[in-house]
């Protein structure tokens, strides 16, 4: 990669010998939307990196990589600029950049000091209240985690919005987030246009492990998430408060939730390790490691827990795992966390685009 | 090294399609297998590196062909590029045995996909490489590699040593040190001699040396003229080769598919002088694209400029490098290295011998130009909207027609007769079916055909 362009020029450069060629078509959704220009505004090169899931076949697959004098690296260049649309679209802008360079610390003290808030808190505990109520009133819980989940999403959304103008959107239609969504819950880009794989963590040989770990994960945060909602549900609406047993929604949803978040996150580490950082954005490749750890203790935590019932753990076992959900959605606008966002944006607005139609030749 | 066997079963020279063919198949027979590839890893695969789809015969639609394509329409596809030059009892070898290859492929790791935009016409005839030819090769390797054959890189084979009517072995150079291959059998696939300029100019002219090669710069011919010095029979014309028009900005070797321009027909061309010198509306692209690198060869110092203008430019392919760009013909002219005034002279004069009527950029409109001596006899606009484009075309060299003469399986031979353990496969010795011309997609098929029979031929030798 050129070190004398930035990000944005150096996909520039990539993107114009890449579309002359067009042999990759097949793998993804980057290639066919490729196809619809010769030339590359800012927002159409936001709009590719978006869309791309570093499956990295294209790099494999690619006669004119290193050493070859076009240098291509389509995955790193790519990834380059996405994380950087995700850093210059993401507000408050002075704590993104706070983020940017003092995530990982900034995460984890946020960790502890929420932690020992939390524990603080069980001493103004009411008189009232079973199982982890008994540590933590139901109103705190709520006044407090409300704000926390709906101002991240509510800062996100400004992003989306900013991310949509800059590419070019159209008008969304519902079979334009039918499609996306439909990308996205098969992991359609990580499939590697064959149905075996990508190229992430074993070369130039097909792996499925990459689409199984991230499908996992991503499962199972809906199902902990839906775990939740169930349970605000029973709470508000039917009256039937905390602690439910194991045959009750909240559990049915959290358990299997909690273990497949566990086991994602575990694959997930493991697979970076594994993959060449040289294809990826490298310079983030830390921050990205402690998302998915952060993911990964988020639902141990949670498990242990509910492991931890009835016993003296419960208190600190809730405070730790309290912190970390927190820190989890606070941190939302400035982690990977919104690489889901922009990545289902980036679909809807692909499916609303014309249909390529390529050159003559 | 150190786990080799003093004597392999099976010696393939060559890291490209056919030599992986060849290896896999001996292996699966049970023969222990050699590849001698003479790039390093990076640059694995020769030419196959820069294909990008299969031709194949199909009685039926098969993934990812559409249609039918028979035996007697695939030959006479190949006929009218070769205008003839043809074994035709290996090409119909070649052209029926493609219908089994493609199935043989799968099993192998290789991935199609339904062909790549701005190809839709090779649809029904062409089965296109899912990530293109490099793909391909990674696959092979990949199986080959899981079937215990041995690879080696960079070595190159310096000689094939022969005595009466058997090779006994190679004397190879691996990573610079010399090493003494012995084997069993051996199978030739180290393509042609295209990336050797100077048997380029011999066979040429110094006119060759202004050639770009558009592929591997590892295919010199060493173990071809390795051969025919020892009496090897050949076959093809020894001072051709196929080459096409590309972007004169292009590296001087493996710049591959990248560097086609297709902006020819809604060009006009000329010359180092400012002067047009052939009909650039002579016919669809796909048709004529193949004879431009031998125009552009034979005007002075092998160069051409393709000038449009805005109207037109959006009517091909993107090019690899942005063209040229100015608002005025003598600014073009200029930075191109043109006269400008002979470069005015002739635009005006085109200009004034375009007739109006319908433009279709897609068929053959019959918008000619009339009274010029050079006419244009398609897609004849005049050159009036700025901004004006300009690329600068040069011979692009694809492949080299001499090669090794082989039998129907694929066994070389000498004057007194076959090489006993002795076989080639792939462009070494594609000239034996492609004369003259060339048929998209039908240098993988050689090469998969023959690979294929060399390796079992082979195996059965050794077995």
């Amino acid at each position: 990669m050129s070190l004398d362009l930035s990000p944005m020029d150096e996909a520039r450069r990539q993107i114009e010998i890449c579309n002359a060629c067009r042999y990759c078509e097949g793998f993804c959704s980057v290639f066919p939307a490729m196809t619809r220009q010769k030339a590359f505004a800012d927002g159409d090169l936001t709009q590719l990196a978006n869309l791309c899931h570093n499956c990295r076949g294209c790099y494999y697959a690619c006669q004119y990589t290193a050493p070859h004098e076009f240098a291509l690296n389509i995955p790193a260049v790519l990834a380059e600029v996405r994380v950087e649309s995700w850093e210059r679209l993401a507000r408050p802008q002075a704590v993104a950049r706070l983020f940017q360079t003092h995530g990982v610390a900034m995460a984890g003290l946020l960790v502890i000091v929420l932690a020992w808030f939390f524990w603080a808190l069980t001493a103004f505990r009411p008189e009232a209240g079973a199982g982890f109520y008994a540590h933590l009133g139901h109103n705190t819980l709520v006044a407090i985690f409300v704000p926390a989940f709906l101002t991240p999403l509510a800062l996100i959304a400004l992003s989306v919005r900013d991310y949509w103008r800059e590419v070019g959107g159209g008008r969304v239609r519902l079979s334009h987030i039918v499609s996306a969504f439909g990308s996205a819950a098969r992991m359609k880009n990580l499939s590697g246009g064959h149905g075996e794989g990508c190229n992430f963590e074993k070369g130039d040989r097909f792996s499925d492990r990459r689409r199984v770990f991230h499908q996992l994960m991503m499962y199972g945060f809906l199902l902990c998430f839906a775990s939740t909602a169930s349970g605000t549900v029973m709470h508000y609406a039917l009256g039937w408060e905390a602690p439910y047993p194991l045959f009750s929604l909240p559990k049915l949803l959290g358990l299997p939730g909690g273990l497949m978040m566990v086991v994602g996150a575990a694959g997930l580490m493991w697979l970076k390790l594994k993959a060449d950082p040289a294809l990826g954005a490298a310079r983030v490749w830390g921050g990205e490691m402690a998302f998915v750890l952060l993911l990964g203790v988020v639902a141990l935590t949670g498990l242990g827990l509910y492991a931890a019932t009835g016993t003296a753990l419960v208190g600190p076992m809730l405070a730790v795992h309290l912190a970390t959900v927190m820190v989890l959605f606070l941190l939302m606008p400035f982690s990977k966390m919104v690489h889901g966002f922009f990545r289902l944006a980036a679909l809807i607005a692909e499916a609303g685009k014309p249909a390529p139609a390529g050159g003559g030749e | 090294m150190k786990d080799w066997p003093d004597t392999f079963d099976l010696a393939v020279v060559g890291g490209g399609n056919a030599a992986l063919c060849a290896a896999i198949t001996a292996a699966e027979a049970g023969a222990s297998v050699l590849i001698l590839e003479g790039a390093p890893v990076p640059y694995r695969g020769g030419n196959s590196r820069h294909t990008r789809n299969f031709r194949c015969m199909h009685k039926q639609p098969m993934f990812p062909l559409t249609g039918s394509y028979d035996e007697d329409e695939y030959l006479d596809d190949l006929m009218l590029v070769t205008k003839g030059r043809t074994d035709e009892g290996l090409a119909r070898l070649a052209i029926r045995s493609s219908e089994e290859c493609l199935p043989w492929m799968q099993a192998h790791g290789v991935r199609f996909q339904p062909s790549l935009s701005g190809t839709l016409s090779l649809s029904r005839t062409n089965a296109f490489f899912l990530g293109g030819g490099k793909a391909l090769v990674n696959a092979y390797y990949n199986t080959a590699a899981d079937l215990g054959i041995k690879i080696a890189y960079e070595a190159q084979v310096r000689h094939v040593h022969r005595e009466a009517d058997r090779i006994t072995h190679l004397e190879v150079e691996i990573a610079g040190h010399p090493v003494t291959v012995k084997a069993r059998a051996f199978v030739l696939a180290s393509g042609g001699f295209q990336a050797d300029l100077d048997w380029l100019a011999r066979a040429w002219g110094p006119a060759a040396r202004n050639f770009l090669i558009r592929g591997t710069p590892y295919n010199r011919g060493v173990v071809l003229r390795d051969m025919l010095d020892q009496g090897a029979e050949s076959v093809g014309d020894p001072t051709q080769c196929h080459a096409v028009a590309i972007d004169g900005r292009a590296p001087k070797y493996d710049g591959g598919i990248v560097t086609r321009l297709d902006c020819v027909p809604f060009s006009i061309v000329l010359n180092r002088d400012g002067d047009r010198f052939y009909d650039e509306g002579e016919d669809v692209w796909p048709k004529r694209y193949a004879i431009w690198g031998r125009l552009v060869a034979a005007q002075p110092d092998q160069v051409g400029y393709a000038l449009i203008d805005a109207k037109s430019i959006d009517l091909f392919m993107p090019s690899v490098f942005p063209p040229v760009k100015s608002d005025t013909i003598e600014g073009l002219a200029v930075q191109m290295g043109l006269d400008p005034q002979a470069t005015r002279r002739t635009v005006d004069t085109f200009n004034a011998a375009c007739r109006p009527g319908p433009f279709h950029s897609t068929t053959l409109d019959g918008l000619r130009t009339e009274g010029l001596n050079v006419p244009k006899t398609n897609w004849a606009r005049p050159l009036d909207t700025a901004p004006f484009y300009g690329y600068q075309l040069r011979p692009g060299v694809t492949f080299t027609y001499l090669g090794l003469k082989v039998d129907a399986r694929a066994q070389v031979h000498s004057a007194e007769g076959p090489i006993q353990n002795l076989w080639a496969a792939g462009e070494i010795m594609a000239g034996s079916i492609l004369g003259q011309g060339y048929l998209a997609g039908f240098g993988m098929t050689i090469g998969t055909v023959f690979g294929r029979i060399a390796g079992k031929e082979a195996a059965t030798h050794v077995a």
